[in-house]
């Protein structure tokens, strides 16, 4: 288990307040802050898989389905109903924790595969509910016309601002989540995930655990999702897919699943690639993603961020 | 029966039955485990010997019968409340955390008796982290007593299995049991091993800890136990003193039928 130090924390606090002033200086990536809007965006929710799927244990191939969730009912509700962004937001999260206690206490009663193909069916039920509910979500052509954000009478028009805002709940997200994991609960966590049988004769309430944690990426999942309709002002259920959940075990797989730093680099680098890098290959680009997450699985099963410890290793070897 | 005569027993099992579909892996079972004593139950393999530690942690619940841990019923409990009641355990094949140091799968095993709150946990809440102080404390106090103080921040699968079967045990001691439920834990060790083993289990009945044994090593089970009861195919056929036991003709019959040259004396 990789130890999470301050120091790291430190420098990437330094690069995520400095980086807009750097790309600003240098026009080849003076469009990277509105990237790194996205990156943002999906390393909130990969902070919450990361502890669902690499610390817990509990696969999700359905965490689209609480993307699109809170994407929707901050759509719907600011569209429709006139409701302020930042409640509507609160509200997709409510919605999404919800539904994750509801799907969850069955289904994270199943192990491996099973759960796998659980989650799997929950995240394209729930997309094809964005397909259909045409009345509200304006069905397969999506809603346009998602208002934006603004804090204190500020508007967050821009992409730099916006960045600072998600970037902002990011840092305190992955604050959280260090001091989950190192934690009795986050030992939990990890006890469920190597042993279940051990970890129910150490006191610990699994099914208690497990649900909380998979409420607790969804919540996530779901802010995220309001941040990117409230960004894009533009949501179609294309976005919300079983692709799309797909990506997001890419990314944690690609980062490293056992370390929370993986979450973080994993969807930096997947943001990149598939917004910037992989243009050139167009239809072919998921062929790109599933070669990358089979090299991954072979040869760098840690991860990038378990990689250079484990390559040490086995040169002092 | 002697278990009957038991003057305040910690476990008491009460015509237990376990069926797994049309198997029946327990008939019957009257059991009686005296406080603050080590009491072993030996059995052929298959005699129903794990089936039964699986039930009294509540792994599942009994088809029938009736199981009191102080006086109380906890037949068909979850495994966590049994855990919370005061019974702890280790398992036939190691169960550690294996992506854990060490000291923390010491410190889960501390559950229990900590304050642990999701939510304030992530908040960091000042009381929490003092908690964290105390507990690293309280379980290197233990680590030092199993011995295993110096390998503290080793991954628990780096040990060697000797080690990993006492890390267990300690694991057990922290949830504060006051029965400890051991499944073999002198399986696949050495003599070296299991006498350490051996010395531990002894240790932690001078704690005042109940100490329930299953095992196959012999020569461990006469050393230490107070009582023995012998399991086969599902029934208790014997128990009492490991005197009384190893001159029982049905103990030696089960033993002797069913492995063959194999001497319990």
């Amino acid at each position: 288990m990789l130890r999470i130090h301050k120091a790291p924390m430190l420098a990437g606090a330094l690069l995520i307040l400095f980086f807009p002033w750097i790309a600003r200086q240098l026009p080849t990536i003076s469009h990277y802050p509105d990237l790194m809007v996205f990156a943002g965006i999906y390393t909130l929710i990969t902070l919450g898989l990361s502890l669902l799927m690499g610390y817990a244990g509990q696969i999700s191939l359905g965490h689209a389905a609480f993307f699109g969730i809170g994407a929707y009912v901050s759509g719907v509700l600011s569209t429709q109903f006139d409701c302020n962004p930042w409640l509507g937001m609160l509200l997709g999260a409510a919605v999404a924790a919800m539904v994750a206690v509801i799907v969850g206490a069955p289904s994270l009663k199943l192990r491996g595969h099973y759960l796998a193909m659980a989650t799997l069916a929950f995240g394209i039920i729930v997309n094809i509910v964005f397909r259909e509910e045409a009345r509200w979500t304006g069905g397969p052509d999506g809603m346009i016309g998602i208002p934006g954000l603004s804090l204190f009478g500020l508007a967050l028009d821009s992409a730099e601002k916006y960045y600072y805002l998600v970037w902002g709940i990011v840092a305190a997200v992955f604050l959280f989540s260090v001091n989950l994991i190192q934690s009795p609960a986050g030992r939990a966590l990890r006890a469920i995930h190597a042993s279940e049988a051990a970890a129910a004769a150490m006191g610990i309430p699994i099914a208690r655990y497990k649900v909380i944690v998979f409420a607790y990426s969804a919540v996530l999942g779901s802010l995220a999702g309001s941040l990117y309709a409230h960004y894009m002002n533009f949501i179609n259920p294309a976005t919300f897919d079983l692709f799309f959940s797909i990506k997001l075990v890419i990314m944690i797989a690609l980062g490293g699943m056992h370390s929370i730093w993986g979450a973080l680099v994993g969807a930096i680098i997947v943001a990149f690639l598939s917004l910037e890098w992989l243009h050139y290959f167009e239809e072919f680009e998921v062929v790109v993603y599933g070669a990358i997450l089979l090299l991954v699985t072979i040869f760098m099963p840690e991860g990038l961020v378990g990689a250079p410890a484990k390559l040490m290793a086995r040169m002092r070897r | 029966m002697a278990a009957e005569s038991v003057q305040d027993p910690i476990l008491e099992i009460e015509e237990l039955v376990m069926a797994f579909g049309g198997l029946t892996a327990l008939m019957n079972i009257d059991l009686c485990v005296p406080r603050g004593r080590i009491k072993a139950v030996i059995g052929p393999n298959g005699a129903g010997k794990t089936t039964l530690f699986n039930i009294i942690t509540g792994v599942f619940p009994p088809t029938e019968g009736l199981i009191r841990f102080n006086g109380r019923a906890i037949s068909g409990c979850k495994p966590h409340h049994i855990a919370a009641l005061g019974i702890s355990r280790t398992f036939q094949t190691v169960e550690l955390f294996n992506n854990m140091t060490v000291l923390e799968n010491v410190m889960t095993g501390r559950h229990l008796r900590i304050r642990s709150s999701f939510f304030g946990s992530g908040l960091a809440l000042p009381s929490l982290r003092r908690q964290e102080k105390g507990l690293v404390e309280q379980a290197m106090a233990l680590l030092e007593f199993i011995g295993l103080a110096a390998k503290r921040d080793i991954m628990a699968d780096a040990l060697p299995l000797g080690e990993r079967k006492i890390l267990e045990i300690g694991r057990a001691l922290a949830t504060d049991p006051q029965l400890v439920c051991l499944d073999e834990p002198a399986a696949g060790l050495n003599e070296t091993e299991t006498e350490a083993a051996a010395h531990l289990i002894q240790a932690i009945r001078q704690k005042g800890i109940t100490v329930l044994l299953v095992e196959h090593d012999m020569k461990m089970i006469m050393d230490i136990s107070d009582e023995i009861a012998v399991l086969n195919y599902g029934e208790k056929i014997a128990e009492g003193t490991p005197r009384e036991i190893q001159n029982n003709p049905l103990v030696i019959e089960a033993y002797l039928g069913q492995g063959g040259g194999f001497d319990i004396r």
